[in-house]
């Protein structure tokens, strides 16, 4: 054995210990992300399981006129059993339930066992069928949201009365209720049909969906066009020069720029020079097509260079202009490339809330919007203020709309990894 | 009539000229001797084209500048409404065009000014409205004769209308350019109304960060303090645990894909791995907030007891707090991990193999390889890679904001909470305020600071980057 060989041989077990321990830490890092990202999934779904299904009290309310502030008489107009008072049915009816409650602080606790939306329900019933009134009938009611998380088993029984929301005679009410199968969990329609709500019993998400829809529709109609035109401008006909240059650098440059820089802008140009009415979806589409462009420029300019050049000279050669190259071969061609960015982009827009915060869609909008005017909210930034928001009965319904937000996602990507399967199998 | 039906006349119109001059140039094909230039459809194009950009023009300029011009008939009108200051003005103005624009009131009963004044308005939009459709579409006519009249058989009718596209599709580049331009003037002006109030050393040297004294009553504007120095650290201070988080995981982790994984694990796992970085940064804020934030500080009661009980004093003075900067530094690293990732396998790959297998074949192991061959090489790729990373991380905004609170501390101990600029315009410019307010402008001079960082850093990145890839090109 010569000397060299000897001295590597001696080192050798020392480098490929090394080795190993470089592999296992490649794998351990690997491992590491991948751990974070299924805790942060199950994390989140965990704490959304309690939106599935809300709690409901059966009580036996007397629709006497007396107790609707009503006179009594055989019919009533329209607009007398609107602003008649619904509440004091349900204040009546928990009273008879519980006669034992005198106090007028723990009257007052009891009242608040239903959801404050609950009379509403009521009153469209009565408005409905006005016979109804001299009746009695028992009817399920949406309970409040602490009551909720309590029968749920979100709040620790155990746990010092002080430190809980929902004291020891409320507890006892909620077990003497169960105790005579007058509690009961339904499933939760109210998040897919209702709005924001201050309560969280009564807070959905389709305000905000639809928010999402309008918003992210007029990013695409703005930013898709003009993303697609700029490339093909950028990519077939743009000289060689100096300006050129900048427009190219201009745009890497905007794919990287901060995405609150875009709703600085949104605010001091669209809003206070043109107008556009604040927390609108034309304001947040016009901010987020801004914020798309560069990314749908950049994948639009790769999709139109990996067009082989021999597609491009044959149409040439067979006497087609430079305008019929690109429309008949080049952008068909690229169109699979074209859609894979744009939708990456649009996923992008979707889950981006800074920039909204700015042009003020962080308002409280208890309204489904009807149109690209109207005050409206999007998802993410409805996930934002209920994340905000104190009452506990909110971690649930903010991590239900993170699922909700994922979900679109998902398919949006999905969606996209399926284009770009289908077009690397035709090349 | 409305702008809706407006819009379909004019479609229509314009569909109509198309079709009438496409089928004058077949006619011309079929009928006469001598060649026409285009194909028949160009001819139809070029019509359509000239037909729509006038009247187009004029609609849009007319519909932006419509109601204005109302108002300020409807003020020189009414005397009552030309007393009053600017901003009562613009108030009332609201209440007319809210009380025209519902069926809600009821018009008849003229006794109010702002009943006058919405019927006034009422009145005008509508000879507004027909005296628009009558122009419009007169001038559709018009321009649709002029070229009707003006096209021949021997118009270059492709040519020309693909010179109009051409131009089309350069606006379309420009707006590239008009955002940009659209950023800094929207920073700049209103940071140099700020800086004409605050001193701008004091803004960029004074540590003292404490807008909210400024709205105080009896108070001028420039009593509040705007030393953005903590919140510079603060920034930079996020930022470099995101990386200490990032930088490691992901660089690892783009080699083992790149040089270990099987295909098979690697086609696994890179797509989920760039699940992390299409969560949208709420989540990721969520998630800092209520489930990280909380567990590093029940962490941190836990160590407290322990050092009280074992008696070492630096662990029984631990802060304790929920919205710290590594919580927030850790979620953030952790979403950076997928960006460096793909950059770093971007550049590990662009590294020529014929000097990796020259390394093998003279017997170095493959980690060996790694960091005295790959590495060396793609080094300025990477360093490109990172200066990226850390841009984003600096203007990261959504989990700093829902997890590291708003306490303006110049401190170094992770565990204690430090705020950022991002962080600090939105709490400034969220919310109803002057828009000249002090405060406000604060928002716009930060807002300038974190562009002009984010740029800078952005420019040197991809300007190594290009240089690199032009280099093993």
């Amino acid at each position: 054995m010569s000397n060299t060989t000897k001295l590597v041989s001696a080192n050798l077990k020392k480098r490929y210990a090394k080795e190993r321990r470089f592999k296992f830490y490649g794998i351990f890092s690997i491992t590491l992300s991948l751990t974070f990202l299924l805790f942060l999934l199950f994390d989140i779904v965990s704490k959304c399981l309690p939106v599935f299904t809300q709690s409901y009290v059966e009580l036996d309310i007397d629709f006497a006129p007396k107790y609707l502030n009503l006179e009594e008489k055989s019919s009533y107009s329209k607009e007398e059993l609107f602003n008649a008072n619904y509440q004091k049915l349900i204040n009546n009816s928990l009273y008879k339930l519980f006669p034992e409650v005198k106090a007028r602080k723990q009257k007052r606790i009891l009242r608040k066992f239903v959801s404050s939306g609950a009379q509403y329900k009521l009153r469209d019933l009565v408005i409905d069928n006005p016979k109804i009134i001299g009746d009695t009938k028992s009817i399920w009611l949406l309970t409040d949201d602490d009551i909720d998380s309590f029968i749920k088993g979100l709040i620790d029984e155990n746990a010092p009365e002080s430190e809980r929301r929902v004291k020891d005679f409320q507890i006892n009410w909620i077990k003497s209720l169960q105790a005579k199968d007058k509690i009961d969990s339904k499933l939760n329609i109210n998040f897919l049909t209702n709005s924001d709500s201050r309560e969280p019993e009564q807070a959905g998400i389709l305000g905000a969906l639809k928010g999402s829809f309008y918003t992210m529709l007029i990013t695409l109609l703005l930013s898709f066009p003009i993303g697609v035109g700029a490339a093909i401008y950028l990519e077939e006909f743009a000289p060689k020069n100096y300006w050129i240059d900048i427009i190219e650098v201009n745009i890497n440059n905007l794919a990287a720029v901060p995405s609150i820089v875009f709703g600085i802008l949104g605010l001091a140009i669209y809003i206070n020079f043109f107008g556009i009415p604040r927390s609108a979806p034309i304001a947040g589409g016009l901010v987020l097509s801004l914020m798309t462009l560069p990314v749908i420029i950049i994948s639009t300019r790769v999709a139109i260079k990996s067009v082989p050049p021999s597609i491009r000279e044959a149409a040439l050669g067979l006497g087609a202009s430079k305008m019929q190259v690109i429309t008949h071969h080049v952008i068909p061609l690229a169109m699979p490339g074209i859609l894979t960015g744009s939708i990456i982009g649009m996923a992008q827009a979707l889950g981006e809330s800074a920039p909204l915060l700015m042009i003020g869609m962080v308002a409280f909008v208890a309204d489904v919007p009807q149109s690209f005017f109207d005050p409206a909210t999007v998802l993410p930034v409805q996930i934002f203020i209920w994340a905000d928001s104190p009452e506990r009965a909110f971690i649930a319904l903010t991590s239900a709309a993170i699922v909700v937000l994922l979900v679109f996602l998902f398919l949006m990507n999905l969606s996209a990894i399926i284009l770009r399967k289908k077009f690397e199998n035709k090349q | 009539m409305n702008n809706l039906d407006l819009t379909i006349i004019l479609c229509i119109s314009v569909l109509a000229a198309f079709l009438l001059a496409q089928r004058r140039a077949k006619l011309w094909h079929t009928s006469s001797t001598t060649n026409i230039h285009s194909l028949p459809s160009y001819y139809g194009y070029l019509t359509a084209i000239w037909t729509l950009m006038p009247a187009l023009t004029i609609f849009i300029i007319w519909s932006i500048f419509e109601l204005n011009a109302i108002s300020g008939i409807i003020v020189s009108k009414i005397q009552e409404l030309q007393i009053l200051d600017k901003e009562s003005l613009e108030l009332t103005l609201n209440k007319i065009y809210n009380i025209a624009n519902s069926d809600f009131y009821n018009l008849n009963d003229s006794s109010s000014i702002n009943n006058q004044a919405a019927n006034l308005f009422i009145e005008y939009k509508n000879n507004s409205l027909i005296l628009k459709c009558i122009s419009v579409i007169s001038i559709a006519i018009l321009s649709f004769l002029v070229v009707y009249f003006f096209i021949t058989p021997n118009t270059k009718a492709r040519n020309k209308v693909e010179k109009l596209i051409t131009y089309l599709l350069l606006s379309c580049a420009l707006i590239a350019i008009l955002t940009t331009i659209g950023i800094i003037v929207s920073v700049l002006f209103e940071s140099l109304e700020f800086f004409s109030q605050i001193s701008i050393f004091e803004f960029l040297f004074s540590t003292n960060w404490s807008p909210q004294i400024a709205i105080r009553e009896g108070q001028t504007g420039n009593s509040g303090a705007f030393g953005a120095v903590p919140l510079f650290w603060g920034t930079v201070f996020i930022s470099f645990i995101a990386m200490l988080v990032a930088a490691p995981l992901g660089l690892i982790s783009a080699i083992y894909l790149a040089k270990y994984a099987t295909p098979k694990f690697r086609s696994i796992a890179k797509p989920l791995l760039e699940i992390l970085a299409g969560i949208p940064t709420v989540v990721y804020g969520f998630f800092a907030a209520l489930t990280i934030g909380p567990a590093i500080r029940d962490f941190c009661v836990f160590l407290k007891e322990l050092g009280i009980s074992l008696d070492i004093e630096i662990i029984a003075n631990i802060t304790i707090s929920t919205e710290s900067a590594l919580a927030v530094g850790l979620v953030m690293g952790t979403m950076i991990v997928p960006f460096i990732l793909s950059i770093s396998d971007d550049v590990i790959s662009t590294v020529p193999n014929s000097i990796v297998d020259g390394s093998i074949a003279m017997g170095a192991t493959k980690s060996e390889t790694v960091w005295r061959v790959i590495i060396p090489a793609a080094l300025p790729g990477i360093v490109g890679g990172f200066l990226l990373a850390i841009s984003r991380a600096i203007g990261e905004t959504m989990i700093v904001l829902m997890a590291a609170g708003v306490a303006a501390n110049l401190t170094a101990n992770p565990l204690d909470t430090v705020t950022t600029i991002t962080t600090q315009i939105v709490v400034l410019l969220t919310g109803d305020q002057e828009f000249d307010n002090v405060k406000t402008l604060a928002a716009f001079a930060l807002g300038l600071s974190l562009f002009v960082t984010t740029l800078i850093i952005n420019v040197i990145a991809l300007y190594i980057v290009r240089k690199y890839r032009e280099q093993y090109e």
